[in-house]
């Protein structure tokens, strides 16, 4: 099953690679991770998504949570977070096919970042299912490049990311 | 003052009394710092990996932290087989790695290795000092991290250019890692609920691993099993934190254990792990051990709560205070049945060997009992061993009666770590009579630290017990792979041993019978000088009780008397 994992970590050198060699050594895929900035200079966010069994997500969270670095290792659970990604998607665009392209990318809410000659850039933020549909949709036309972000995510404004207990044992 | 200097204020600050070290290009300004002046003992050891087993040994016989120190790029690289093992067995221990000054970092400069990558799996944290100014808390950290929640190695690589900046220092009194919470107590919720199960079991034990000694909680665990008049069975790594000689000990679990001690923990119908860690060693096929039993466990460590197997009730804490709580909560039941069912098993499945034929070479197992008969009930000694078929007969044979007088490499098996962990051992008690029981490939992996014990003045007898083969590897080839036999001749008289020892300013006996190997024993543990006893053994011999790897626990290969016996 897959799982996205969010985790606060001290912006210092190797805190990354702390965190994803954990992951490689228990033999975990890691699907996507991004990588970035919060709303703290001196802390990064690591949004992970990976496959793995419930209990092999629990001992991952638990050592994840002895790392220095690390602050603190949050679940994002579907329907109590909000998933984004970013995506471009450079497709071949010869005069005759662009209108169908834009009303294309306009019906999903992409936008054209560059236009050429023979192809266009669209740039797409939703959610990661949204960016999965776009693709199909445009890969008919010729599909020449594409780069996604992984995924980031937070907790609903609803319920702030503290609503889910960690995996701390009594 | 300088970066270095400030190294060895931080050291003394911490109390540092010894490291364990080997000097290099990149670790210069700290040893020309050393040689102005420090508090701090410095032993000179002949290999960057003797000097880390010797730290280890000497965190593992004090209770303290150990720091050894090496240059940047080979000697760091050495240091990572004792970083890993401490890793394993949870050995508080600081590094202190010397790095290419910060200008040549990433260009492959001579001696470069980037060795806070290369240990990340298996330190607690690791620092690359980039600043001078940094390196008071970078310090105070690493010896914080190293002994608080769970203990184990940490690194701290210091380029040589920090080494000798110099900066206005002054150490710090408190540490800022926001990252870094360990737990400071067991939830009382939850060590009321462990205290009913141990209550209301017929059939509880205590199985005590390494944690205990780290965590100082051994007169703890003692007043809970006395109060609770609970069986204990102790791992490898916990040899000697309950006293063997107690009536409550029921030996040692795990793959060379008696049957008896098995018996007693798989029948088990409530298990109390404490520090302990349901290693592949002690469970044996993981889904067939201990299949009755309900599972307290208490950890300090959260990441070990229901890792291997289920904890029905887990306790998340220091474990000198649960069990401390635990002890004043427990109402007793009545474990006398159960008491007489272990005693009965312990009479039912003693340890045999083969008895030595008439004329025949000398019984592995009679060096180890032997070496008991002449140490059991002093205080006095301390133990360390190699790794392989030895170790198990010295997990077996020896009686320890007091914490950390049994110093070995657990979860990494690594050979050769008795010789410098027992030249760590004497450093920490210098009162102590240090043995190490060692084998003979282990002993030619790290004989060259009897140069260091000599020179150090830290005196260590090593009983090598040779029987000329890499004898554990023997066994399995012998049992697992149709006798087939692989590689493994290292030869009985080759080097000899004894000369070996004489050649190091030490004193050398070669033994091949009762009578010499008493001779030899008597006069070693009363020299006060570097020995070495060559005890020449049968090769034959395999260490049984043997539980195979990955076959359930209570499915035990025994001895088979072909021959007569013997029991002990």
């Amino acid at each position: 099953m897959k799982h996205t994992l969010s985790v606060l970590v001290e912006n210092k050198p190797g805190a990354l690679m702390r965190v994803t060699s954990l992951f490689a050594r228990r033999g975990f895929n890691i699907d996507s991770l991004a990588v970035g900035p919060t709303e703290r200079h001196d802390v990064s966010r690591i949004t992970i998504r990976v496959d793995c069994e419930g209990s092999s997500l629990e001992q991952i969270e638990k050592q994840m949570h002895k790392l220095v670095n690390v602050l603190r290792v949050q679940e994002l659970v579907p329907g109590e977070s909000v998933e984004r990604e970013l995506a471009l998607i450079k497709v071949s665009a010869p005069p005759a096919k662009r209108a169908e392209l834009m009303t294309l990318a306009d019906a999903v809410g992409a936008r054209a970042a560059d236009v050429g000659p023979d192809s266009i850039v669209f740039e797409l933020v939703g959610s990661p299912e949204e960016i999965d549909s776009f693709e199909e949709l445009v890969r008919p036309h010729g599909l020449q490049e594409l780069g996604r972000t992984g995924r980031l995510g937070l907790g609903r404004a609803a319920k702030t990311a503290k609503s889910r207990p960690q995996h701390v044992l009594a | 003052m300088t970066g270095a200097d400030a190294i060895l204020r931080c050291l003394e600050a911490e109390g540092v009394e010894v490291m364990f070290g080997l000097p290099g290009g990149a670790i210069l300004p700290l040893y020309d710092a050393m040689a102005k002046g420090t508090t701090v003992r410095h032993v000179l050891a002949r290999h960057e990996q003797g000097a880390g087993h010797m730290a280890q040994g000497y965190a593992r016989a004090s209770g303290r932290v150990g720091v050894a120190v090496a240059t940047s790029g080979p000697g760091a690289t050495n240091l990572v087989t004792p970083i890993a093992d401490a890793w394993m067995d949870s050995t508080p221990l600081v590094c202190i790695t010397g790095q290419v000054r910060s200008n040549l970092i990433g260009t492959d400069a001579f001696q470069e290795c980037d060795i806070t990558g290369i240990t990340i799996p298996i330190v607690k944290h690791s620092w690359l000092v980039q600043d001078v100014k940094e390196l008071p808390e970078v310090m105070k950290a690493a010896f914080h991290v190293a002994r608080t929640g769970r203990c184990g190695p940490v690194l701290v690589d210091v380029p040589r250019d920090i080494q000798e900046t110099e900066f206005e220092f002054a150490y710090p009194d408190t540490v800022s890692l926001p990252g870094w919470k360990p737990p400071r107590r067991g939830h009382p919720r939850q060590i009321t609920a462990a205290a009913q199960a141990v209550a209301a079991a017929e059939r509880p034990i205590l199985y005590v691993g390494g944690g205990v000694l780290n965590a100082h909680a051994t007169e703890e665990l003692l007043a809970l099993a006395e109060k609770g008049r609970l069986p204990v069975v102790t791992t490898l790594m916990a040899k000697g934190a309950f006293p063997e000689s107690h009536e409550l000990h029921a030996g040692w679990p795990g793959m060379h254990g008696p049957k008896w001690s098995n018996y007693a923990l798989n029948k088990a119908d409530l298990i109390v792990a404490v520090g302990s860690r349901f290693d592949d060693r002690v469970t044996g096929k993981v889904s067939a051990f201990a299949p009755g039993a309900t599972v307290v466990h208490l950890d300090i460590d959260a990441a070990e709560i229901s890792k291997i197997r289920h904890a029905d009730v887990p306790v998340v804490g220091p474990l000198k205070g649960v069990l401390a709580a635990m002890t004043e909560e427990l109402e007793p039941g009545n474990t006398e049945p159960w008491l007489r069912q272990i005693a009965e098993w312990r009479d039912e499945f003693p340890l045999r060997y083969a008895a030595q034929e008439e004329n025949g070479p000398l019984k592995p197992q009679r060096v180890l009992e032997m070496l008991n008969e002449l140490t059991v009930g002093r205080d006095d000694i301390v133990f360390t061993t190699g790794v392989g078929q030895h170790q198990m007969w010295a997990m077996q044979y020896l009686q320890c009666d007091h914490p950390r007088t049994f110093v070995t490499s657990g979860g990494l098996g690594t050979m050769g770590y008795g010789v410098p962990a027992a030249v760590g051992a004497r450093a920490a008690r210098p009162d102590a009579t240090v043995v190490c029981v060692d084998g003979d490939g282990c002993f030619q992996m790290t004989q060259q630290e009897l140069a260091t014990a000599v020179l150090e003045e830290l005196p260590i007898v090593v009983v090598v017990v040779n029987n000329g083969y890499l004898g554990m590897v023997r066994q399995w080839q012998d049992m697992f792979f149709e006798e087939r036999f692989s590689q493994i001749h290292l030869t009985q008289a080759l080097p000899n041993y004894a000369l070996l020892a004489q050649a190091y300013g030490g004193v050398g006996f070669t033994v091949e019978n009762e009578e010499e190997l008493r001779d030899a024993l008597e006069q070693s543990l009363a020299s006060g000088r570097v020995c070495v006893i060559d005890a020449r053994v049968d090769p034959r011999e395999h260490c049984f009780p043997m539980i195979p790897a990955g076959a359930a626990a209570l499915d035990v290969v025994e001895f088979t008397p072909a021959v007569e016996e013997v029991s002990a």
